[in-house]
């Protein structure tokens, strides 16, 4: 599959698994809780979903692969914390990892 | 939407140093479209390919979907029905994020949803598509910090979020369950754990009076 157009069946065969499933998570919340109204406890748990999940995916990248990357997450939640713009606190991700990794030498 | 742009480019680079042509990328990224699930398949695509496993991993990383959607029906009230569903295949990590801030002052439509989630849709496909085609002239990722713009992004949106004390509470409840269970358990067992975990502590902190 090196060329610019390439495909072939095994690709075929995980991407239509892969996308099968994404979308499926996509519409079952919707069956799931059509019509149910939801408040109290069960909101501050629904509203808790993005934080606790989006941690949960970096996790791994943040806290378990160096030093420079555990040091720049804490910078860039820092200038998020005081609401620095989405695309300079990529920017500042990504120049403080390349800059701790060269410091520490990992 | 620009945020799109970088990360785009940058999973079609490591696409591409796993084989994939760039219309292989970009068409997983039109008909998969979930960021996290495709940068754990590229990370796990060898071959012959493990159609079975990717597939399951792809399920366990876009579980979190369930609970997200969950959580937007109950803004999207006013959309038709039918187009509900149709709304769910565009929604993504940051467009929901999008629509959950907004919803806390003002309802949801359909032009607004279409309106914040749509473009997000080609923009992902084919910077797809370019990264595969140029971006493996760039050499490696790392060189740029490219590998940590992924995370810088969802760092951003974590904080977008901050309420106080409770929410630091849930980061640290669901990135200590991830560490635990990254630790003990391959796969992306991690993210379901995680987000679970949080969720509960969430729902045990919260108290009817400040409801």
């Amino acid at each position: 599959m090196s060329n610019l157009l390439a495909l072939n069946w095994p690709w075929a065969a995980a991407v239509l698994g892969m996308a099968a499933v994404t979308y499926a998570t996509r519409i079952s919340g919707l069956l799931l809780l059509s019509g149910v109204e939801v408040k109290g406890r069960w909101k501050a748990a629904l509203d808790a979903v993005p934080v606790s999940v989006m941690m949960a995916v970096i996790t791994p990248s943040i806290l378990m692969t160096g030093k420079a990357e555990s040091l720049s997450a804490v910078i860039v939640a820092i200038a998020a914390y005081f609401r620095a713009p989405l695309v300079l606190n990529i920017l500042l991700g990504m120049g403080s990892v390349v800059l701790l990794r060269h410091l520490l030498g990992g | 939407m620009v945020a799109y742009v970088p990360i785009g480019l940058l999973w079609g680079t490591l696409a591409a140093g796993k084989g994939f042509s760039a219309l292989a990328a970009m068409l997983m990224s039109v008909f998969v479209y979930a960021g996290a699930s495709q940068f754990v398949a590229v990370d796990m695509w060898v071959q012959p390919l493990p159609i079975l496993v990717l597939t399951l991993t792809t399920l366990v990383v876009n579980l979190r979907h369930v609970l997200m959607s969950a959580s937007i029906s109950r803004h999207i009230t006013a959309v038709p029905k039918g187009w509900r569903y149709a709304l769910m295949f565009i929604l993504t990590d940051e467009s929901w994020a999008m629509a959950e801030r907004r919803a806390l002052h003002a309802p949801l439509d359909f032009g607004y949803m279409v309106g914040s989630s749509l473009p997000l849709w080609p923009t992902w496909f084919l910077c797809s598509f370019i990264g595969a085609a140029v971006g493996n002239r760039l050499g490696a990722p790392e060189t740029y910090g490219l590998d940590f713009a992924f995370s810088a992004i969802f760092l951003s949106i974590i904080m977008g979020f901050w309420k106080g004390p409770r929410t630091g509470a849930v980061i640290i409840a669901s990135g200590a369950a991830a560490v635990g269970t990254k630790l003990a358990l391959s796969g992306a067992w991690y993210i379901m754990a995680g987000g679970v975990v949080g969720v509960i502590v969430a729902s045990l902190l919260h108290s009817e009076a400040d409801a």
